[in-house]
């Protein structure tokens, strides 16, 4: 039976590696992750998980351990934030070229320069072309949900690829919010049990991981991580399906909110979702077609799906909570772009930089946005990207 | 611990664990190292190899061959170690839950630079956490897989890529690290350090220890590089028995915290001679930079007398 419980998201994670039991953790802390290797401490202090946990002198040498235990035949886990995502990033490219299935907790925070400690995506928009599939979550209840599909998603045979599932520092991570919490058997029976094929452990077959290799195969393995990033659409929809028929909560590529006529809509990753809707909902009381698309799973992006979720759409403000510095603005931007030219071609877009280093956004910078699309669709130019929520 | 006595042809029946066909140079003495630790694992018993990235890395495990029989991991350059703690864990995990019955050890590669420099604060990490490996450098006293940089490791005054010898310069102004006793520092079961030198017997009975040892143990091997120290490749034990009857590279171990000085020679090889059999100290030869070999000479010493002091010797 599941039960209705009020916690974070940090908790929320905590509570689905309880219940997952992986093998081996190994971890730093760094806000706002923090708390989830405390939580597994206290966890294995207390006896409630048989889990190796690893407290590692760095998050370089969480993510090359996480590397060893995977690569070992085990389950292995880690969670960072910002900074300590920054010093894993040589090792993400690492973890996903070995094809290993690791699943991390991602915190999501602002990058330093100036050092801030608040949300934003720049660090796993820096790990975005690692190789990992990225998952992101609008609150607790998404993290927690998204944590119990995600080792069935990177372990699956066509896919294994490591799995980050992201959530909002502080805002998705320290609020307590009311969540639904699975038993600890059915979410354990969901998650099932994990037996690889080929592993270092294996005393009938040897294993070499990580060979040199030159440009006569390297690009064969890049094309294989090619095919099972693209593989992973329907793992993923399939474990996304079974969660729903299970546990009743249902998660697409993305989440398209009252998207059905909308003329104007803005496109987002993360907890600001909340916010958005309510703003898409008083435009709708008035009147305006306003609509919302959360977007759940960056990697692999899903093109077609976007390209025909916006056909129809007008104007569109693609909302990201991170600056790529190209000068035309930040990652989101580029990839939606890309995935309308040619399929949904006549939309117009704005690409609108928002909520970084923490900066809330407010229902009043949505109609801000909408009202320029709006302006857009009549004629006004619109910038192709520009900051929202700023000074001057 | 108790070890049957050690025959050189005794101990070379066993069956080779690293496979010719590799692509390392002639004359190199990290292949030389690693076949003589593995030599003292047990035929029955398994192991799961990590390497930094390195000319053994690289040379060794090119795809799709790979010349280790054991199990093989290489992850980057400065986490060789910490990638152990991970392969450790799962052993421990698989072993708790009865998913194995087969005993695995854990021997960890590194050259200097993937242990001295960029791997370091990975290396102290394992080790103070008391993961259940040997970490073993192979220590050639720069990096010679990016074609010989300076390292922490590499002795004053040595020509290198980064340390160049020129009209304004003698080659590496710093003294080498003594990371043995760093690693001694680190109050680990068994640090030792060895070489190439007679029968084995040393660095034999020194990895048997170290990989039979329960917890973190540290082996340093001097492994010299024909092509970074400039010598023939024929004369390779030779540079190795100079270092160590000048005292460069003293062989000793700390057991549990007991420092033991494993050899001790009659008459000191004056420095100068070891030097003199490698190009990368040609430059010392000139008259006017005799003050220099006299320099490097007190440094040796002076490192020498502490050592026997540690060992509870004059």
């Amino acid at each position: 039976m599941s039960r209705k419980d009020r916690m974070s998201g940090n908790q929320a994670i905590a509570v689905a590696i309880r219940q997952i039991n992986p093998d081996v953790i190994a971890a730093f802390p760094i806000t706002p992750s923090t708390e989830i290797p405390q939580y597994v401490s206290a966890f294995k202090a207390d006896g409630l998980i048989d889990t190796e946990f690893i407290a590692v002198e760095s998050e370089h040498s969480a993510m090359s351990a996480c590397i060893g235990a995977s690569a070992a035949g085990v389950r292995a886990m880690t969670a960072t934030s910002s900074a300590g995502m920054a010093l894993m990033y040589e090792l993400l490219y690492v973890a996903a070229s070995d094809r290993l299935p690791i699943v991390m907790a991602a915190v999501n925070r602002a990058l330093t320069g100036p050092i801030n400690i608040n949300a934003d995506h720049s660090d796993s928009m820096g790990a975005k072309d690692s190789g990992w599939i990225q998952i992101y979550s609008e609150n607790a209840q998404e993290a927690y949900d998204n944590m119990l599909m995600a080792h069935r998603i990177a372990e699956h045979p066509d896919v294994l690829l490591p799995v980050m599932i992201c959530q909002d520092g502080f805002i998705t991570s320290h609020a307590i919010e009311n969540i639904v919490i699975e038993d600890d058997e059915s979410a354990r029976a969901f998650t099932g049990e994990y037996n690889p094929a080929k592993h270092l452990l294996n005393p009938k077959e040897s294993l070499g991981v990580g060979p040199y290799s030159v440009s006569a195969f390297y690009m064969e393995m890049k094309r294989s991580q090619f095919e099972a990033m693209n593989n992973a659409r329907k793992v993923i929809r399939d474990v996304s399906e079974d969660f729903a028929k299970r546990m009743g909560r249902s998660y697409g590529m993305f989440e398209a909110y009252r998207m059905e006529d909308a003329e104007t809509a803005v496109l987002l990753m993360g907890s600001s979702a909340g916010t958005g809707k309510d703003a898409v909902d008083a435009l709708r009381e008035k009147g305006v077609k306003a609509g919302l698309v959360k977007l759940r799973v960056f990697r692999p992006f899903p093109a077609e799906e976007l390209a025909t979720v916006f056909r129809g759409v007008k104007a569109l403000g693609i909302m990201d909570k991170c600056d790529g510095f190209s000068g035309n603005g930040g990652p989101l931007g580029a990839e939606v772009r890309a995935a309308l030219y040619g399929k949904s071609d006549g939309i117009k877009t704005c690409n609108y930089i928002f909520g970084l280093g923490g900066r809330d956004i407010k229902v009043e910078d949505f109609r801000v946005i909408f009202g320029e699309l709006k302006d857009g669709i009549d004629g006004k130019p619109l910038p192709d990207c520009r900051y929202i929520g700023v000074r001057g | 611990m108790s070890f049957t006595a050690y025959t050189l042809k005794h101990i070379s029946d066993r069956q080779e664990r690293l496979a010719p066909g590799h692509r390392m140079c002639a004359g190199c003495g990290s292949t030389v190292g690693v076949r003589a630790v593995l030599r003292a694992l047990k035929p029955e018993d398994r192991a799961v190899i990590t390497s930094a990235t390195s000319c053994l890395e690289v040379s060794s495990c090119t795809y799709p061959y790979t010349s280790w029989e054991d199990s093989f991991i290489h992850t980057a350059f400065e986490n060789a170690a910490a990638t152990t703690s991970g392969v450790e864990a799962a052993y421990i995990a698989k072993k708790k839950k009865g998913k194995l019955d087969e005993t695995y050890k854990f021997i960890t590669f590194g050259g200097d630079g993937g242990t001295y420099d960029i791997g370091f604060q990975s290396l102290s990490g394992a080790m103070e956490r008391g993961t259940d490996m040997v970490y073993v450098c192979y220590d050639n006293e720069a990096y010679m897989n990016t074609g010989i940089q300076r390292s922490s490791s590499t002795p004053l005054y040595a020509d290198t890529t980064t340390s160049a010898v020129g009209a304004k310069s003698n080659g590496k102004p710093q003294f080498k690290k003594d990371l043995t006793k760093i690693m001694a520092a680190h109050h680990i079961p068994y640090v030792a350090q060895t070489t190439y030198i007679g029968n084995f017997k040393d660095i034999h009975q020194k990895a048997e220890t170290a990989i039979y040892t329960e917890g973190p143990a540290f082996l340093n091997i001097l492994a010299p590089c024909p092509r970074g120290w400039r010598y023939d490749e024929s004369n390779l034990t030779d540079i190795c028995k100079a270092a160590v009857d000048s005292c460069v590279w003293p062989l000793f171990e700390v057991i549990d915290g007991e420092w033991v000085l494993n050899y001790e020679p009659k008459k000191k090889l004056p420095v100068k001679e070891y030097l003199a059999m490698q190009g990368r100290f040609k430059h010392l030869f000139k008259p006017e930079n005799e003050h220099l070999i006299d320099e490097i000479q007190d440094g040796v010493d002076c490192r020498w007398e502490e050592l026997r002091s540690l060992c509870g010797i004059g």
